[in-house]
């Protein structure tokens, strides 16, 4: 539907972001509900710290320890981090390639409505019998053995989370291979872009191994066969192959959308092109590639045999050479240019030096033998919270910051923002360094509590120190973010002023259908090009004309309600005493399907936006 | 301006030097502090993979220092910088010198992998079966507890590893419920106990290394197993081989003549102990009974109650009362109904004096 109006009521503006197929919209929904998971998982963080804040304390339960391990590895990751790299992912994309929307606007809002209600399942977990305890890696066996429900609730709301995904993967790559703007070529599509297309690839392969995984883990839980138990002729070790053939490209489903924020991060504050963009581009897919060819590094200790291990360890050590190349990329980016410190910046210029810290401990574990010390130790723990956090977390606070003028049309106030950088990247250095040394020290991770006398004291509480810091940094962007809010001071097309790619020649927030006429890009950095040439607005590659939109719907959330009340079903099935398990499985499933029914049968052309309608507004602002 | 950076970097590397030079940890159970021939080479290729990486990160910092410096914008600068595409130049040196770096790493890599794997000693057997020149140990592990079975000796040992100096000591390793994994981090790295198969890996000791950690080392379960995993902890003696051979004698000794209670109260817990506890825990050394919980045969010189408790008396009867506040999930809890005071007294009485080896336990 149109969002024509300019002011609503409560009821009215949430009828219309559960029907919205607007790509804009339903990247605000991905970015609140995955903020709202990131503070989830982060209080889980901050429990888990203060647990280990001193030796043999009791400020949580063993077996609530593991819960919350698990529930704050897999928040962060699938529902936190991942969601809102797609958000940004909805919110630019289709901007810097000139697009109107992506190509398949339905499905872009079933599949945040999966992740949504999949994170959910995940977590009322909590309330309903306890959460997950497992792991986020959930290996087979514990899992197999883990009593009551939690493991069902990770199964089942990753399953459905997990579709969520893939469709938007899918949805990606079709809108980048079909809907670039003219002139758009491939190796002029924006650094950004370019990582959104090969992160959608990863999806598209690494999502469909972690679904067979969750299917073999469903069928042994909920009807008892035995693809994961030993002592019947099973495997676990199949698990493991599985979850890492998903999990290892996973990272880089995480980290390359990162990369690609920071690229445009820094050409634009250093007023200067990328450096090297098409080996940017080459290394971006080259990581890609080898990303699925590295798993078993995860993997070392089970026992593989040193042909096996001796391969993945060379194989991982080949993925420094195109990181390499991009570090260096990054810094000759600034070379020579005019750098500008704003707070996107700020985060982007520290994270070269902090990504370069968990990429070289990352070459150290690929060393298989030293691997065997490392593995399962509190260094790894380091190591990856050096690559997310250090790498994945700055680049979404990097892009939150820098596209959220663009998004909602209003600037973060920026002192507030330094605040907030500086908090937490002391607090992250202050939280993770030292723990190299915990686990170098003998000290394995996943432990609820260590015992006094083994000389790890006083690095936890450290560590422990760390985190507060890390928390009050984000505290204070939450406040930033209130105040901008209720001040909603509005900005022009390019409030950071240097802006070079597509998205900043148009309105903040852009109007609904984007671009009243679809730009000619002429080159990399298609807008940068038209201001050096003294224009203020992209030359149009088209006359004006009618523009076709879809209609809103509320079908995906159906759809997604129905998959949500059968998991539940599915979920208790194997307890004997309850009988209503079969009927709510049916009554779920027909939900789904007949929704899906309703929309294969009942033709919906969407809508034109008429040529006068166009003229006649033609500074109009819509509110998002 | 450039002197003071140059002199602050200074100042963190020798901050940095320090907290490496003081900081290696404790001699029982840091991998920092290498005890064998296995750990000293994982712990060399952490030194060489760790100067590559200095390098590394020096080189990138020191670029990055300076274009972070002489780049920034002065304040109503509004020119527009040279658009510079890229260098082929100097995209061929930051390919090749990262290459060149790997390939350095990679060598002794691959080289200690395959020796480290090398465990053939374990298949040669002499006319008896038994592995010819080689020290073997069969661990398995359980929820919360580890087993030790010498094969070619015959006898059963638990929690407590005994293992002889300056020789390559040898392991096959299974877990009979869920996966964990064996870390000895002063003597090497880990290795899981799959409950699909079993892994084999050797270790070894250095007896100068041993004495520096009191004959002790710290072993650690390495990988999440439930709610008790972070106390699934066993401990290492270290032995002269003769001392080792001495102690399996008596081991053996005992297993030919399982040891009858001294004295009335011992007596008592003896006969408790028959009721209740047999059913899963083996008093003889010669046999692990049904494997369900640690052999005991040695119990009274040990090193710790339920692996990570101190070795007191009162430990033993906190434990016996309710493990379940000790180490939650375990297997033992609710198993042998409840046991009056004065039964526990008499338990804990017959169990520390199970001992092998008469008076030479140490605290």
């Amino acid at each position: 539907m149109s969002t024509y109006a300019k002011k609503q009521g409560f009821g009215a503006t949430l009828w219309d972001f559960m029907t919205t197929v607007d790509h804009k919209k339903i990247a605000i929904l991905y970015l609140i509900s995955g903020g709202l998971f990131f503070i989830l998982g982060g209080l889980e963080a901050m429990f888990i710290r203060i647990q280990l804040a001193v030796p043999d304390n009791n400020f949580m339960s063993a077996g609530t320890f593991n819960e919350m391990i698990t529930m704050h590895g897999t928040t962060m990751i699938f529902l936190a981090a991942m969601p809102i790299l797609l958000g940004i992912m909805n919110a630019v994309m289709p901007l810097q390639i000139g697009a109107r929307d992506v190509a398949f606007p339905f499905l872009n809002s079933l599949g945040f409505w999966l992740f949504f209600f999949g994170g959910v399942v995940l977590n009322l977990s909590w309330f309903m019998g306890g959460a997950p305890d497992a792991g986020w890696t959930s290996y087979a066996s514990l899992s197999i053995h883990s009593q009551g429900h939690g493991v069902d609730f990770y199964v089942l709301g990753l399953q459905i989370s997990g579709f969520g995904t893939l469709i938007a993967g899918i949805n990606f790559l079709v809108t980048i291979i079909n809907m670039r703007t003219p002139g758009m070529t491939y190796m002029r599509m924006p650094m950004f872009t370019w990582t959104t297309f090969v992160v959608s690839a990863l999806i598209l392969f690494a999502f469909p191994p972690l679904t067979v995984g969750l299917t073999l883990m469903l069928f042994d839980r909920m009807f008892g066969a035995n693809f994961f138990d030993a002592a019947a002729g099973g495997n676990t070790i199949i698990w493991e192959h599985l979850f890492w053939i998903f999990g290892h490209p996973e990272v880089y489903i995480l980290i390359l959308p990162a990369f690609g924020i920071f690229s445009e991060i820094l050409a634009t504050f250093s007023r200067k092109r990328l450096f090297g963009y098409s080996s940017m581009v080459f290394a971006t897919v080259l990581i890609g590639f080898l990303g699925f060819m590295v798993w078993a590094h995860h993997m070392f200790t089970v026992g593989l045999g040193p042909i096996a291990n001796a391969i993945f360890a060379v194989a991982t050590m080949a993925i420094a050479v195109p990181t390499g190349i991009k570090i260096f990329n990054w810094i000759f980016t600034m070379w020579g240019g005019s750098v500008r410190f704003t707070v996107p910046m700020l985060y982007a210029v520290s994270f070269i030096p902090s990504f370069t810290m968990g990429g070289v401990t990352g070459i150290m574990l690929a060393a298989a033998p030293a691997d065997y010390q490392y593995h399962d130790s509190y260094f790894v723990v380091a190591h990856f919270h050096y690559v997310i956090v250090g790498g994945v977390v700055l680049g979404i606070l990097a892009g939150i910051t820098y596209y959220w003028p663009k998004i909602f049309g209003t600037m973060l106030n920026e002192t507030l923002g330094k605040f907030t950088f500086w908090f937490f990247l002391i607090g992250f250095h202050l939280t993770f360094f030292i723990q190299h040394f915990l686990g170098l020290w003998g000290m394995p991770r996943r432990v609820f509590t260590y015992l006094p006398g083994q000389g790890w004291e006083t690095s936890n509480l450290v560590s422990t120190a760390g985190a507060i810091f890390m928390a009050v940094g984000v505290i204070i962007l939450l406040i930033n973010i209130i105040i901008t809010s209720v001040k909603n001071v509005r900005v022009g097309n390019d409030p950071w002023e240097d802006g070079r790619t597509l998205e900043w020649s148009i309105p903040s927030p852009p109007p609904f259908y984007n671009f009243k006429q679809l730009p000619l890009a002429r080159g990399l950095d298609a807008y940068w090009i038209e201001k050096m040439e003294g224009k203020k607005e992209m030359t149009p590659a088209e006359p004006l004309g009618d523009i076709h939109m879809p209609n809103g719907s509320i079908i995906p959330i159906c759809i997604t309600i129905g998959l949500f009340v059968a998991s539940f079903g599915a979920l208790y099935n194997m307890d004997a005493d309850k009988t209503w398990t079969v009927p709510v499985i049916i009554i779920g499933l027909l939900i789904t399907f007949g929704s899906m029914l309703i929309r294969s049968i009942k033709d919906d052309h969407g809508f034109h936006i008429h040529k006068e309608d166009l003229m006649d507004d033609k500074d109009k602002e819509v509110k998002a | 301006m450039k002197t003071r950076l140059r002199k602050w970097r200074l100042i963190s590397l020798f901050a940095i030097m320090t907290l490496i030079l003081a900081g290696c940890g404790e001699a029982k159970l840091s991998a920092l502090k290498p005890a064998g021939e296995v750990a000293q080479k994982q712990f060399d290729l952490m030194v060489l993979s760790t100067l590559i990486m200095v390098v590394v990160i020096i080189v990138v910092v020191i670029l990055f220092v300076i274009a972070i410096v002489r780049f920034r914008r002065k304040d109503g600068d509004d020119s527009i910088p040279k658009q510079v595409e890229g260098s082929h130049k100097l995209e061929v040196i930051w390919t090749t010198i990262p290459i060149l770096l790997l390939i350095i790493m990679a060598i002794p890599v691959v080289t200690y992998t395959f020796e480290l794997a090398d465990t053939s000693a374990m298949e040669v057997k002499d006319k008896d079966g038994k592995t010819k020149d080689a020290v073997v140990i069969n661990v398995r592990a359980n929820l919360y507890w580890w087993e030790f079975e010498y094969p070619d000796y015959g006898i059963f040992t638990s929690q407590d590893l005994v293992v002889p100096t300056d020789e390559k000591v040898y392991f096959n390793l299974k877990a009979s419920d869920v996966k964990h994994s064996f870390w000895v981090p002063a003597a090497g790295g880990k290795m899981d106990t799959n409950v699909d198969g079993v892994n084999q890996m050797y270790l070894v000791f250095d007896s100068k290394k041993s004495n520096e950690a009191q004959n002790l080392f710290y072993g650690k379960c390495a990988e999440l197993c439930g709610p008790s995993h972070a106390l699934m902890d066993f401990k290492v003696v270290t032995k002269s081989k003769d001392d080792f051979n001495s102690w399996v004698t008596s081991m053996q000794t005992v297993a030919k003549e399982p040891k009858v209670a001294e004295g009335e109260l011992a007596k008592q817990g003896q006969e408790i102990f028959n009721k209740s506890c047999i059913g899963c825990h083996a008093v003889s050394t010669s046999g692990n009974g049904a494997g369900m919980g640690p052999n005991l045969s040695n119990f009274g010189e040990r090193e710790r109650i339920a692996g990570f408790l101190d070795h007191t008396e009162e430990n033993l009867k906190k434990w016996i009362k309710n493990p379940d506040d000790y180490k939650p999930g375990n297997t033992m809890a609710g198993k042998y109904g409840k046991l009056t005071d004065e039964q526990i007294d008499a338990l804990a009485e017959y169990l520390l004096n199970l001992k092998v080896e008469g008076s030479k336990h140490i605290d």
